[in-house]
């Protein structure tokens, strides 16, 4: 389109900054919730608590926590590192259950083979659990990276700068192209953010693969 | 009275699964349909409520064609029972059984004491009644699966496999009250099962069929193990033919032999033979005792309990196996009270067995 | 940050009239009630029979593919191509509702159609074989058997609607979310902070009455049942918080 041919550059700048909001979240939110999703696992007491605390968290609509977190965190409005903390706690309160249903899901035959083996605690978690865990993991990481390239695009509302600029500013100045261009952009990005996730999930996940289809 | 006449059903794909079908099921009996997988008795079963339709054939209901009546009115009149009860899980216990009796408008009051009657009807306990399915067992569940079925007092009861999906003791548990309802209530029952035991143990009248859909055999229990129609039949009811066919015929005036007894703290001498039979205060059989290895007076850990126990006016089987299990090789008899009667030995049950007559072959082919 | 909050809070004018307190809450509520009706209305026949005859799946799953467009894009893409065509101040209006009911039908649509589908089918073949009819099978069995995933579907849809709608101030639609936009345009950071701690203790209130209402209405025998049903694997040692809504089911974008 004619919008786009003319302003490549601008648009690659504002993908990349995209990409750094939404997908740095994405790998901490991760990181943060193996450990909260192995402890409400483990744990009767731990898991209400945690599911019902990353529950709330994931109600408070966005641009309101956008608004909420330079306050508390004692930021400028404008810096781009509230739009981080917002999505990593997005990101943990989705994937905190996520984790948690995905250990769940490891049959308990074979983590009963894998201790009457001698394997224990991180070792057994490491080498046996979370792999087992990853497609159940890989499906919630999928929709937390829909999610975060869709709503990082509303931080553009309080001036953080990213491809939803494209959609406010192509809609206060009225040019159709660059509005389009904005929406195309972002769903391209998820498709991207998705297809990334889906070829690492296989790669961690051989033996997936070679499943023998039902005589 | 249940009649299939030439009933087949077909599938678009080409599959017959059940193949001209001409059957008829008495009043007041119980008819078990009974073969392999894919044998078509399922599909038959199911016919008979039109949950599948036939492709061609009828089936009448005490010579009413089902197909004239409206499918939901034609169920309400018959009790139908599956495999994991498939109870509804958002309802009480006692909102399940009266299932029926809502639908045919009966008032709420008659309904609670209907659904109270089932409940202690198929042995269960009326704290049961606000219980939600997910918090009985799977015997429990079965037993409220058969009340639903009975709640409107239906006369044609359709059971397809009830008692599979429960454990041996469960079932065998089921199996006799079951025997025993229907010993009160009498109603022409259909069963599938894909256990032979299960169909020799409940059925007045048994239907094998073969893969494909087609009758291999009906007749009833006991001429079935004497006299199967062909290899197929023959095969699927198994072996231990004669053995299991014993259970049908009732023991005659078996011989019965006095035994040394003695009670639990009484320290007898070993006699000629070290074997002495332990009664209790009823003189009901606890137990053999081997007077060689007594230590000091009779306790109970003293006590051999491999033998199994005949009574009286029980069948040839029980007698047998009494006399083959007991460790004094003396099969212990009891009458109807439980109360010790005499011991028999195993060649005489086999003499009267000997001179036994065996059903006789039927000049007819069947059905 | 708390005392600009403080003192917006405790202004009397923040209070009064149109651009007031009350008023935005109303609206705000508003809202999100008739968005969530007109989807319900829409969603639910279609989940119901979709689940029930198993037919037309596809547009289950093509409604979750459409949770990749942003959505903040999405109100303004149709602000610009339908508000002109609008008189008045429903300009304003119209277009937001629009496309806040296209973002609460895919949760309540998927909710609906996997209730139903997780209905035991032994209990759906013994419903028939006692002699109900269709309809009679999908109403007394069926539904309330579906419930807990209808339930948490709706919910989702509530919140996802309520979120949006904060957002929909910057295409001019009222509501709390005036109170963010505004306050950011004006620079007056106390007025933006505490519409968005109004819109956040909305949100977990709503959230809570939704909770209780589920637990009201949904049959006590299903409880244990329908989360073990549900969620992929064994048994989650939830116990009695079977009903939190799960984010990942939810898939709220917003």
């Amino acid at each position: 389109m004619t919008w786009l041919s003319s302003h490549w550059s601008d648009v690659f700048s504002l993908a990349r900054d995209h990409v750094y909001l939404a997908g740095l979240p994405l790998v901490i939110g991760l990181l943060l919730a193996l450990p909260l999703g192995w402890a409400a696992n483990r744990s009767r007491t731990a898991y209400p608590v945690i599911i019902t605390t990353t529950g709330l968290l994931y109600t408070i609509p966005s641009l309101a926590m956008f608004v909420l977190l330079p306050g508390i965190l004692g930021l400028q409005i404008l810096d781009p590192r509230n739009v981080v903390v917002a999505m990593t706690i997005y990101t943990v309160a989705l994937l905190a259950r996520t984790v948690a249903d995905g250990l769940s899901s490891v049959p308990a035959e074979v983590l009963q083979a894998a201790t009457g083996m001698g394997l224990r605690g991180t070792r057994r978690f490491v080498t046996v659990e979370l792999p087992l865990a990853v497609p159940v993991i890989s499906a919630g990481l999928r929709v937390a990276a829909m999610s975060n390239v869709s709503i990082v695009s509303v931080a553009s509302l309080i001036g953080v700068s990213q491809l939803g600029d494209l959609l406010t500013d192509g809609f206060n100045r009225v040019i159709q192209g660059e509005l389009v261009t904005g929406i195309v952009a972002c769903m391209v990005l998820a498709l991207v953010f998705d297809t990334v996730i889906v070829v690492g999930t296989r790669l961690l996940t051989p033996w997936r693969s070679t499943q023998v289809a039902p005589a | 009275m249940i009649r299939f006449h030439g009933v087949t059903k077909t599938y678009a794909g080409g599959t017959t699964a059940v193949d001209d079908l001409t059957l008829t099921a008495p009043t007041g009996q119980i008819t078990v349909l009974v073969g392999p997988s894919g044998c078509g008795k399922t599909t038959s079963l199911r016919m008979v409520n039109r949950l599948i339709e036939p492709t061609s054939g009828t089936i009448t209901l005490d010579d009413r064609d089902t197909a004239s009546l409206k499918a939901s009115e034609l169920r309400r009149g018959m009790g139908y029972v599956i495999q994991h009860a498939g109870l509804f899980p958002h309802r009480t216990v006692l909102d399940n059984i009266g299932t029926v009796p809502r639908l045919l408008g009966w008032k709420r009051a008659a309904i609670r004491e209907r659904g109270m009657e089932l409940l202690e009807l198929v042995g269960l306990g009326p704290e049961l009644a606000g219980r939600y399915p997910a918090q009985l067992s799977g015997g429990q569940q079965q037993r409220v699966g058969v009340a639903r079925a009975l709640a409107a007092d239906p006369p044609v009861m359709l059971m397809d496999e009830p008692f599979s999906a429960v454990d041996p003791i469960v079932r065998e548990q089921l199996q006799d009250e079951f025997l025993r309802l229907q010993g009160e209530l009498g109603k022409t029952i259909l069963f599938v099962t894909h256990d032979i035991d299960e169909a020799i143990k409940l059925g007045d009248q048994v239907a094998v069929f073969r893969v494909g859909g087609r009758l291999a055999q009906v007749s009833d229990p006991a001429y079935l193990l004497a006299h199967p129609a062909d290899d197929f039949v023959a095969d699927f009811v198994g072996k231990d033919r004669g053995y299991r066919s014993l259970q049908f015929q009732a023991a005659p005036r078996l011989t019965l032999h006095p035994e040394r007894t003695a009670l639990l703290g009484e320290r007898p001498d070993s006699g000629r033979d070290p074997w002495v039979l332990v009664l209790d205060d009823a003189d009901a059989p606890l137990g053999w005792v081997d007077t060689t290895l007594l230590a000091g007076p009779i306790t109970r850990e003293d006590l051999h309990r491999g033998g199994t126990v005949a009574t009286v006016s029980g069948s040839l089987r029980a007698a047998l196996d009494a006399a083959l299990s007991s460790p004094s090789r003396r099969g212990v008899i009891v009458d109807d009270s439980g109360a010790f009667t005499g011991t028999v030995r195993a060649h005489e049950v086999l003499t009267i067995i000997e001179h036994t007559e065996r059903p006789p072959l039927e000049e007819e082919a069947v059905t | 940050m708390t005392s600009l909050v403080w003192a917006w809070l405790t202004r009397a004018a923040s209070w009064q009239g149109e651009g007031g307190i009350p008023h935005r809450l109303l609206q705000h509520v508003e809202y999100t009630l008739v968005v969530v009706l007109i989807a319900a209305l829409l969603a639910i026949p279609v989940g119901l029979f979709v689940g029930h005859t198993g037919r037309g799946r596809w547009l289950v799953s093509s409604a979750n593919i459409a949770r990749a467009v942003p959505t903040l894009g999405l109100l303004f893409a149709v602000t610009l191509w339908v508000g002109p065509h609008i008189r008045g101040n429903l300009a304003f209006v119209v277009p937001s509702v629009i496309v806040l009911v296209l973002l609460a039908m895919p949760p309540i649509l998927s909710g609906t159609y996997a209730g139903i589908e997780a209905v035991d089918p032994e209990a759906r073949d013994a419903a028939a074989g006692v002699g109900m009819t269709g309809g009679e099978v999908l109403r007394q069995v069926e539904i309330p058997n579906a419930l807990p995933l209808m339930l948490s579907g709706l919910r989702s849809a509530v919140l996802q609607v309520l979120a949006t709608a904060t957002i929909s101030a910057s295409v001019g639609m009222g509501g709390l979310g005036r109170f963010l936009i505004d306050g950011q345009q004006q620079g007056d950071y106390g007025q933006a902070a505490g519409g968005a701690l109004l819109v956040a203790l909305l949100a977990l209130v709503i959230d809570a009455l939704l909770a209780g209402l589920q637990r009201l209405v949904v049959s006590p025998g299903l409880t244990d049942r329908a989360s073990r049903r549900s969620r992929r694997g064994n048994d989650s040692p939830a116990g009695g918080k079977v009903h939190a809504a799960n984010p990942v089911d939810a898939a709220t974008t917003v």
